[in-house]
This record gives C-alpha cells, structure tokens and sequence, in this order.
C-alpha cells in the first residue's frame, strides 16, 4: 500500500491547481480516494465523528446486493437450462448465468461511470460514488435478454436526464435505476415484458423444448392461470427480471442493510404491510376467480415487489425524510404497486410506476408532515 | 431595427426555450415532421397577421374590451387557415384535427399582442409576428426532427433507417418507443433550454 501511495503523492501535483493535466482533477480525486481515505477533514460547522461516509454506504449496499446477484445468475442458467431440457448440474448452470449477467454488468459500469466522471469533469467537481450502487441495480432489474444497446442508452438517459441535469448525486428526483428501466420499459416495450424476453435465448427459440412458456407469475396471474408455488416464489426459482426472482436472497440483503441502519426499516416494512393490507382487502371484494382473488401474501414474493420494497423505495435521496412521513411512503408504494397490478392490464408489473411515482410525491409528504409538526406546536404554545 | 425584431426571437429570444410559452402544441404535434412544419407555418401566418391587424387598430380599442377583440381577430384568422388547410391539405389536416383550431389558445399568440402589437406599429409588429412563429415553428421542427427520426425510423414518411437493420428483419435497431409518447417532447424541449442556457449564459438566473 505505501508503495502505492508513494505514486500517488508523485503524480499529484501534475492533477492538482496549476498543473500539467489539472483537468483531470476529478477523475484523479476518484481513484484517490478510492484507494485511501481522504485526510482532508471540515474546517468548520457541524462535524459528525462517524466512520460511514457516502462510499461506505455505498460498499455496503453493494455487499447487500450480492446474494441477489449469485442467485440471479444461477437462476439465469437454471432457467435457460430447463427451456432448452439440458442438464442442471450446479455449476455449469451458474457459469452460464455467470457469463449472460456479467456483460451486462459491465456494460453498466462503463457508461454510467463514463457519464458521471465526464460530467464531473466538465462541472470540475468530485466524482460521487452514487453511481456504484445504481450500476449494480440496473442490470439486476432487466431482463436479461435486453439488448446491451439499450441497456446502454437507458442507462444514458437515467444518469444524464434523471441525475445529472438535477445537480448530480444526491440531488435527483427519480430513483435513477428504476428511471433506467422505465426508459427501457417504455421504449422498448417487446423486449421488456411478454413471455419470451425472461429466459436467456428463449426469444430467439432455438431448441426449445415443446410447451414450454417463459411467463412470469404476474403474466399468469394476469391472465388468470396457475402460479408457481408460494415456496418456489419465494425462494426464486421463477423467470423475471435477473436480481428480483429470489424473495430469500433479497431478504438476505434486507438483513444485512437494516443491521447496518443504511436502509430504514419504516419504509421497508411499511411496503410489505402496505401491499399485504391492499392484497387482503382485495381478496375479501374479490369475485370468484378473478385476479383480486390471488392470495396477498403472493404478491409480496411475485415480480419485483420484494426488490423494490428493499433497495429502491429505501433509497435515501428520493425517499421521504422525515420520520413520520416514511411510513406513508413506504404504505402507499405497497398500495399502489398492488393496485397498479391487479387494475392495470397494460402493466403486469405496478412497483417500478409506485415507486417512482411515490418518488414524485416525497416531498409532498415531507412538507405535509413538517407543516402538521409546525401546526401542533403553535397550537400547543397558544398564550391565553 | 427591423433586423434586430426579426433576429431576437429566432434564438436570443426564443418564445418556447426563452419565454417558455407554448408549450402545449410542442407535445402535441410533433410526432412526425410533415404536420410539424404545417402547424409551425400555419401559427406564423396566424402570428404575423393578428399582430398587424391588432396593431392598426390599437387606437381604437378600448382597453377594457381588448381581450375580446383579439381573441376575434385570432380566431377568424386561424378558421381561415383551417379551411385553406382542409382545401388543399387534407391529410395533414385529418393529422392536426383539433389542434389546428387550438392554435387560437396558442399562448405565444397572444403574449405577442399583448406585449408588442398593443405598443408598437403595423409593420414592425408583422416582422415581430412572422418572427415569433419562426422561432416557435424551429423548436417545433427540431424536437419533431428527433421524435420522427428515433420514434419511426423516417423523416416526412420516408424510411430513413435501412429495414435490414431493424431486429425483426435480422438486424440489430428497433425503434424508441418513448419518443412516440409526449413526455419525450417535453423532455427534449427541456433539452434545447439546457443547450440555449448554456450557450447563453446571461439566462441562467442568479
């Protein structure tokens, strides 16, 4: 590590003020501090003595995504496998999974980093470490045979539109991952929903075993047919999305955000009990048959409802603030995405849209509930 | 000084990425290039004569009343334009449908009455009209530029991106869905206001 530093301290003063290639400033500061701490400390104002910063936050989020991750990728293997009636040994199957998910990662990381050290630069700001985290979630929310252009372009459009032109990380409206995958989802809608585009190489059809279906269980509770197993779905072994199948390995990262405190336990549990609460009063109106009749605790294991519920409502930029305004945040995301899948037969899939627009609203919801505390205490503190 | 009414709104002035006015028919017609460019020429013509004809009569109106005989200028105007349009364009016109008629709620209009026809006379105010919809009408062709091109694969109905590319054929391409649907005009308005204020940085306010 010395050694390293020693290079460092060499070279800085051709990045720094002044120098010969002082321009690249900003991606210099990146690699810098991501290899050591920064020494700089704050100068004045309120100081809070805690080891985590926004990069450990981040690291930490990022650890809590891996147990998605790994399923995600067996479970692309084990999918593809069962389409194509091959073998289902372990690590042939994970491997294959390995190399369909690892382009995609990668191609998310190259031009989102891409995007935000240009952007940096041209600003001659810091790099934001923000982009760690989104660059992981995307892939896990596509499906995995999207194109890698569009998966370029969405990740374009989400870093540049949905963050940048707002002032960067830390500033954006929108979750930028879901903006990802709603730019993908309404652009390119035959590659983002239907039977085909879940399984690697099932669109394409080639040695498809007969009858087999690539649907998801929201497709087919939509259409009114069987669902797999509340077990199955729970532990994921269902086609969907790459990281959002696996309700289990999802909760294994749950655990590890809310031991931590990074991700708030209001919002995640207020999503689940939001959804649960929608799913059981739908179920009691419900007419024989129908898709209000799907058991609600089904709905909190289909589709992306548990991905959702656990990285991207938690997230603290475009999520409430205030304490008491999180669990309605949290409530009203279950709520919608319920509603959204049960009412809306345009859009199998309600948690991307109630998130985002529960996004929208946040502030709302912060600025009612810091007024309602405003309008408490003068009322408390009235002189007679 | 003729120049200078008829350079400012192209750019420096811009009514939709300046004054941000107009907003609404820039969502709505813009998918494809051919009805953008009518409508951007049938909202010039509007614009220049209701300038001109509100200008000769500004003496004579009472304040009070004003409103009301603008909106009586505009909207014989614009009928008049509808016809010609049903007479010799029709197709584009079954395109436009209603929006044609909407251009007498086009806010650009009557902010230009407003503020410079009511002050100024006849012939600059023509210049100042024709202007402003030129200016309006090369927003209006820019983001329907893109919205064609990315939405449909043409420009003006023709196919511009080769069919062999497109995935249903074996190729790679597929067309932006998002760009058919209006929050993309938006977005690329916004856009152009993004580029402008950077280029012209006297905009961006304090």
């Amino acid at each position: 590590m010395k050694a390293i530093r020693k290079i460092i301290d060499n070279v800085k003063p051709t990045f720094s003020k002044g120098g010969k290639l002082s321009f690249l400033h900003s991606s210099f500061d990146a690699f810098e501090t991501f290899l050591f701490v920064p020494d700089t400390v704050t100068r004045k104002g309120a100081h809070i003595r805690d080891s985590i910063d926004l990069k450990r936050t981040m690291t930490m989020v990022i650890i809590a995504l891996m147990p998605a991750l790994l399923f995600g990728m067996w479970n692309t293997g084990y999918q593809h496998n069962l389409s194509v009636g091959a073998d289902l040994e372990f690590w042939p199957t994970f491997f294959y999974g390995f190399f369909k998910v690892l382009p995609i990662v990668i191609v998310s990381y190259a031009v989102g980093l891409g995007i935000e050290f240009a952007a940096a630069q041209i600003r001659g700001h810091e790099v934001n470490e923000g982009y760690l985290v989104t660059g992981m979630l995307i892939p896990l929310i596509m499906p995995v045979d999207l194109p890698l252009w569009m998966l370029a372009l969405s990740v374009a459009f989400a870093v540049i539109i949905g963050k940048e032109v707002f002032g960067g990380t830390g500033m954006n409206i929108w979750n930028p991952a879901l903006l990802a995958r709603a730019f993908a989802f309404f652009a390119y809608p035959s590659f983002m929903s239907g039977d085909k585009v879940w399984i690697a190489g099932l669109s394409k059809g080639e040695g498809v075993i007969d009858g087999f279906s690539g649907a998801t269980p929201l497709a087919n509770a939509q259409a009114g047919l069987d669902i797999p197993s509340f077990s199955d779905m729970f532990i994921g072994i269902i086609p969907g999305s790459i990281g959002e199948t696996s309700t289990l390995a999802i909760l294994i990262g749950a655990a590890l955000l809310l031991f931590t405190g990074i991700a708030s336990w209001k919002i995640m549990f207020s999503v689940f009990a939001g959804g649960l609460l929608t799913g059981l009063l739908l179920n009691a109106l419900a007419p024989e048959g129908s898709y209000m009749a799907v058991p609600a605790w089904n709905h909190l294991v289909m589709g992306g409802f548990a991905f959702g519920a656990v990285f991207m409502a938690t997230d603290p930029v475009t999520g409430s603030q205030t304490e008491r305004g999180k669990w309605y945040y949290g409530a009203l995301i279950g709520v919608m995405a319920v509603i959204i899948r049960v009412f809306n037969p345009g859009y199998p899939e309600g948690m991307m849209l109630s998130i985002l627009l529960l996004n929208t609203f946040a502030p709302l919801i912060d600025y009612i509930v810091v007024q309602g505390g405003i309008k408490r205490r003068l009322e408390r503190a009235v002189i007679k | 000084m003729y120049k200078k009414i008829f350079i400012e709104p192209l750019f420096k002035n811009n009514p939709v990425s300046v004054l941000v006015l107009g907003i609404c028919s820039a969502l709505a017609v813009t998918v494809k290039l051919e009805p953008a460019l009518v409508m951007a020429l049938s909202v010039t013509i509007v614009m220049g004569f209701s300038n001109a004809i509100i200008s000769s009569l500004r003496n004579t109106i009472p304040n009070r009343i004003r409103i009301i005989v603008q909106l009586v200028v505009v909207a014989m105007l614009v009928i008049l334009v509808d016809q010609v349009l049903k007479a010799f364009a029709y197709e584009v016109s079954k395109q436009l449908s209603v929006f044609v008629g909407l251009i007498i709620t086009n806010c650009i209009i009557m902010g230009r009455i407003e503020a410079f026809a009511l002050a100024n006379k006849p012939l600059p105010s023509l210049i100042d009209g024709i202007a402003n919809g030129l200016g309006y009408g090369i927003i209006l062709v820019a983001v329907a530029f893109f919205r064609e091109l990315f939405g449909s694969g043409s420009l003006m109905g023709y196919q511009l991106i080769p069919a062999s590319w497109y995935l249903k054929n074996g190729g790679f391409y597929e067309n932006n869905g998002l760009f058919i649907l209006p929050p993309m005009a938006l977005i690329l308005v916004g856009v152009f206001i993004w580029v402008q204020r950077s280029i012209q940085k006297e905009l961006i306010e304090k």
